[in-house]
């Protein structure tokens, strides 16, 4: 947990994020019809839901380890990351919106890819439920990690499986490729994927302030 | 002889609804090469600096209450 308390990546994670807010818009991107310029969304809308990933990822992990030990504070991280996480879920959400409606021509076309995101954010506001009904601090950490370690894998299958598997507009599914030749060249990696690095880094470090803040309410609860 | 210059009439208009396709995407490269692009990059750029300052303010003060 020393990692929490260092600069060096929250530094990492600021230039990273600074050079895609400045290449994203400057650098060359393929000329592609009904997209236009909005291609570079790309380097703004994806990056959130891998931001996502990577804190809901880390709450699974935390999760995990709770059961392993039972140590409270493992508990109480893999909570805030889920928070975290479901910030970016909205954010996502909301941008993938944004763009569909000037290329697929409306917010909410019930497309495969926008519907099962939606499921799989309920998924997540379920945990939320779940946590705050219980009074019990053991009860609440072990019911909610086990929740919580299900619901992740159901998440990835939600988002990224089953809109692959029938027709959607989204690219990546229904069989027309995401990161292929058509919709991305090697000029656009050299932005998306610091990108990726850099909002998953800041996602760690919004999840990390809002655990010490959480860890400071905790142990000011257990004094009175 | 009708349908031959009929054939070629099809074949025409194919080629200039091709040449349309492939020339009409349109990027926005007035805005970029007038030099505005730059100006979006700099309110871009001040917001996030903004946000980045903010946050680790927050993250001195709880080092501070930590302690």
């Amino acid at each position: 947990m020393k990692f929490i308390y260092q600069t060096w990546w929250k530094i990492l994670a600021v230039v990273l994020v600074f050079y895609t807010l400045i290449a994203g818009l400057l650098f060359h991107v393929p000329t592609l019809p009904i997209l236009h310029e909005t291609i570079r969304n790309l380097y703004f809308h994806v990056p959130m839901w891998m931001a996502m990933f990577s804190v809901f990822f880390i709450s699974v992990v935390f999760s995990i380890m709770y059961l392993n030990t039972g140590k409270e504070e493992y508990d109480l991280a893999s909570v805030e990351c889920v928070n975290t996480g479901m910030m970016f879920f909205v954010l996502g959400l909301v941008t993938g919106m944004m763009w569909a409606k000037y290329t697929w021509g409306e917010y909410w076309s019930n497309d495969p890819k926008q519907n099962s995101a939606a499921i799989a954010f309920l998924l997540y506001c379920a945990y939320v439920v779940l946590r705050n009904s219980i009074d019990e601090e053991q009860k609440r950490g072990k019911i909610s990690s086990i929740y919580n370690i299900f619901a992740f894998p159901i998440m990835v299958v939600l988002i990224m499986v089953l809109p692959r598997m029938t027709d959607s507009l989204h690219p990546g599914n229904g069989g027309n490729p995401a990161f292929g030749k058509m919709d991305l060249d090697n000029r656009m990696r050299v932005v998306l994927y610091p990108a990726f690095i850099g909002w998953a880094l800041i996602g760690v470090w919004i999840a990390s302030i809002r655990y010490r803040i959480r860890l400071i309410e905790h142990k000011k609860n257990t004094i009175n | 002889m009708k349908k031959l210059s009929s054939i070629i009439l099809f074949l025409l208009i194919f080629t200039t609804v091709f040449a349309q396709q492939s020339a009409g995407v349109e990027m926005a490269d007035t805005l970029r090469s007038s030099g505005k692009i730059y100006v979006v990059i700099t309110t871009i750029a001040i917001v996030f600096i903004g946000i980045i300052i903010y946050l680790f303010s927050i993250d001195r003060r709880l080092k501070k209450l930590e302690k």
